[in-house]
């Protein structure tokens, strides 16, 4: 309410005073010597570091106070002060004065030497992220391996198959993303849709946009955008879980209880994953085919009967199997790759916001290299 | 802390009074009051449940109250704006049971993070203020490089304790130090709690279940149960009383061997 409150700081700051008589140099301190004036004490010590002499004496009469920011200042001022060779003695301290004095002890003051960057060091940074990429396929190799053993382990004895984990796993990866896996291909399915018309239309070939979205949405569109809705919400759901437990130690408990956390906890992720992928991989594409005919009625004036007929007529039974095929692909290259990153978060925070970016950019950008290379498969057996 | 008080006339620097704190229906603390002495080392205990860390947390205002006044330092908390309360969370230091350092930055960073926040100091001052107090808890001074997660468990309890010095506070809370500490490394630690205190003019505020602790560095125990205090005094009075937990806790085989060794 008042406000002004009288500031308590002008007549406590620290000072130190000096005169010299006799070649003995007294040093008066005064004041508050403590954090809160932190630059005055930085700069009396600066300035204090001159003092030269026989004697050196600090007068403690006047101080107000002192804490552990003044207490090292004193200590490092006596430092520098006694390596020219000067006597210092303290004068007329109280107990808990001396007690704190005492107690700070003096490490060298590190010197920090300043990093320069050089050609050398990007080059060194080059050759450093060339070689993490080929550890990197070099772990995904022996994990998926790791992964196989597993899956055959559970094969050859069904009973130790985590059923129930697997099916949570498979609602939350597969029943919750169903909404908004349908309708971003809706959406996608509608602006392709729109895009096609709008450019078939001078050709006076609207009609022909069910050939167009039938292909586009069932051979690619509709297993991409799942793919990579995947890697953005189950991948990193996995890393971020697994890392978690690695963090918490309780990856190192199941291994301890004698369980391999390879059966327990990422065969039924990555099965889950297998499963629901093309599961939604087909919603997808309906929800694509859908949005897309929705517009071309609309927008393009192609009625629903022409719209089907047409659809049937350019879409054959491999055009759908080719999206089907690849996406328990996909689901597997997820999988692997949320459970690498996942296992590999160290103790901190910060370690495991790491893995779970890295788990999502890298399942993303496998999903596009692992579609091209289907791509150019198909081609070649010309399917 | 540059004036000691005579212990008759102690002040008090923190006031709680008929509090009641409570989780949906049921009252962890109901009805209770307790003052901490400027310059003491107040060991609270009680039976796990006891709301002992409800009541360190609630003063430090990390849990709302349902009745009752804190005051610190003579200021009713309730009543304070965000500056004042800032002034005041200055004041004090918290050690969390597991120390809560920040798993992303280095014991010294820990230290200077409070520091960067609250005062004017250059690089190399800061560098040299967290370093000191790196070695004052008894840590090496390269320490203060090392993260967190590889620290073993007592430097990272001596890293906390660093960090909730790091402002020279006038009260520091101790949530359970010695918990997880060898008894060697829990009797340094409380030799340490100790000296601290000695030196900086320290006002400890500890809750502990550590029988050893309680009878070679508290001044004044405080025992909590049934939501209130139940008994204050020192060692000796804790074994005169009534109360059936206290007389199991204070008079068991573990608490005649804590007193047998301390005294």
């Amino acid at each position: 309410m008042s406000g002004a409150v009288p500031d308590p700081d002008v007549d406590k700051r620290p000072n130190a005073h000096i005169t010299t008589a006799s070649g003995q140099t007294l040093m008066t301190v005064s004041g508050d010597w403590t954090m809160h004036h932190g630059r005055m004490l930085e700069a009396i010590l600066a300035s204090g570091k001159s003092v030269t002499g026989v004697n050196l004496s600090i007068d403690f009469v006047g101080i107000t106070g002192l804490d552990t920011l003044g207490a090292l200042v004193l200590a490092r001022l006596r430092e520098a002060v006694q390596k020219t060779g000067t006597t210092v003695t303290f004068t007329g301290m109280s107990q808990e004065q001396e007690l704190l004095l005492s107690e700070i002890s003096l490490s060298p003051q590190a010197v920090k030497s300043h990093k320069t960057i050089n050609l050398i060091d990007i080059l060194e940074d080059v050759g450093r992220a060339m070689a993490g990429f080929g550890r990197d396929l070099i772990n995904g190799v022996s994990f998926l391996g790791g992964v196989m053993a597993a899956f055959g382990r559970v094969m050859l004895r069904p009973r130790m198959f985590r059923g129930a984990a697997f099916v949570q796993q498979l609602e939350a990866f597969g029943f919750r993303s169903v909404p908004i896996i349908a309708l971003i291909s809706f959406l996608v399915g509608g602006i392709i849709a729109q895009q096609s018309v709008f450019q078939l239309r001078t050709f006076g070939t609207a009609a022909f946009v069910a050939d167009l979205l039938g292909i586009l949405v069932l051979r690619e569109l509709a297993v991409l955008l799942t793919a990579i809705m995947i890697a953005g919400r189950s991948g990193s759901a996995i890393t971020a879980e697994l890392g978690s437990m690695k963090m918490r130690e309780e990856i190192d408990a199941l291994r301890t209880m004698g369980l391999d956390p390879m059966e327990v906890l990422i065969v039924p992720r990555i099965l889950a994953l297998i499963v629901a992928m093309p599961i939604l991989t087909f919603i997808a594409s309906l929800a694509g085919i859908f949005g897309g005919g929705l517009v071309a009625w609309f927008y393009g004036d192609v009625s629903p009967d022409v719209f089907l007929t047409r659809l049937q007529g350019a879409i054959k039974f491999n055009t759908f199997m080719v999206g089907m095929i690849k996406a328990p692909v996909m689901a597997l290259v997820i999988g692997l790759i949320a459970s690498i990153e996942g296992m590999a978060v160290k103790g901190s925070a910060e370690s495991l916001g790491r893995q779970t970016t890295a788990s999502v950019v890298k399942a993303i950008f496998m999903v596009i290299v692992v579609d091209g290379l289907f791509a150019m498969f198909f081609a070649a057996i010309n399917y | 802390m540059q004036h000691p008080v005579p212990k008759a006339e102690r002040e008090t620097v923190i006031e709680v009074r008929d509090l009641a704190v409570g989780f949906g229906d049921r009252l962890v603390n109901d009805g209770l009051s307790l003052d901490v002495y400027r310059g003491e080392i107040l060991g609270v205990v009680g039976a796990s449940g006891t709301g002992k860390s409800v009541l360190m947390r609630t003063i430090v205002g990390l849990l709302p109250k349902k009745r009752g006044t804190i005051h610190v330092f003579g200021q009713d908390m309730e009543h304070l704006n965000e500056r004042e309360r800032q002034a005041i969370e200055r004041r004090w230091g918290i050690l969390f049971q597991q120390g809560a350092l920040f798993s992303s930055l280095t014991v010294k960073q820990n230290l200077q993070m409070p520091m960067r926040e609250y005062l004017d100091l250059s690089e190399s001052m800061l560098d040299d203020l967290a370093t000191m107090k790196i070695e004052m808890v008894g840590l090496k001074a390269d320490a203060g490089d090392k993260y967190p997660s590889e620290l073993s468990g007592g430097m990272i309890k001596r890293a906390a304790l660093a960090r909730a010095l790091a402002l020279d506070p006038e009260i520091v809370f101790l949530d359970e130090p010695t918990s997880g500490l060898d008894p060697i490394g829990a009797g340094d630690f409380d030799e340490l709690t100790a000296t601290l205190q000695k030196t900086l003019g320290l006002t400890v505020f500890m809750v502990t279940h550590d029988l050893d602790s309680l009878n070679t560095i508290c001044d004044r125990i405080v025992a909590l149960g049934e939501g209130k205090v139940l008994a204050s005094g020192d060692m000796q009075a804790m074994q005169n009383t009534t109360h059936p937990w206290l007389k199991s806790y204070f008079s068991g085989p573990r608490a005649h061997l804590a007193v047998g060794k301390g005294r």
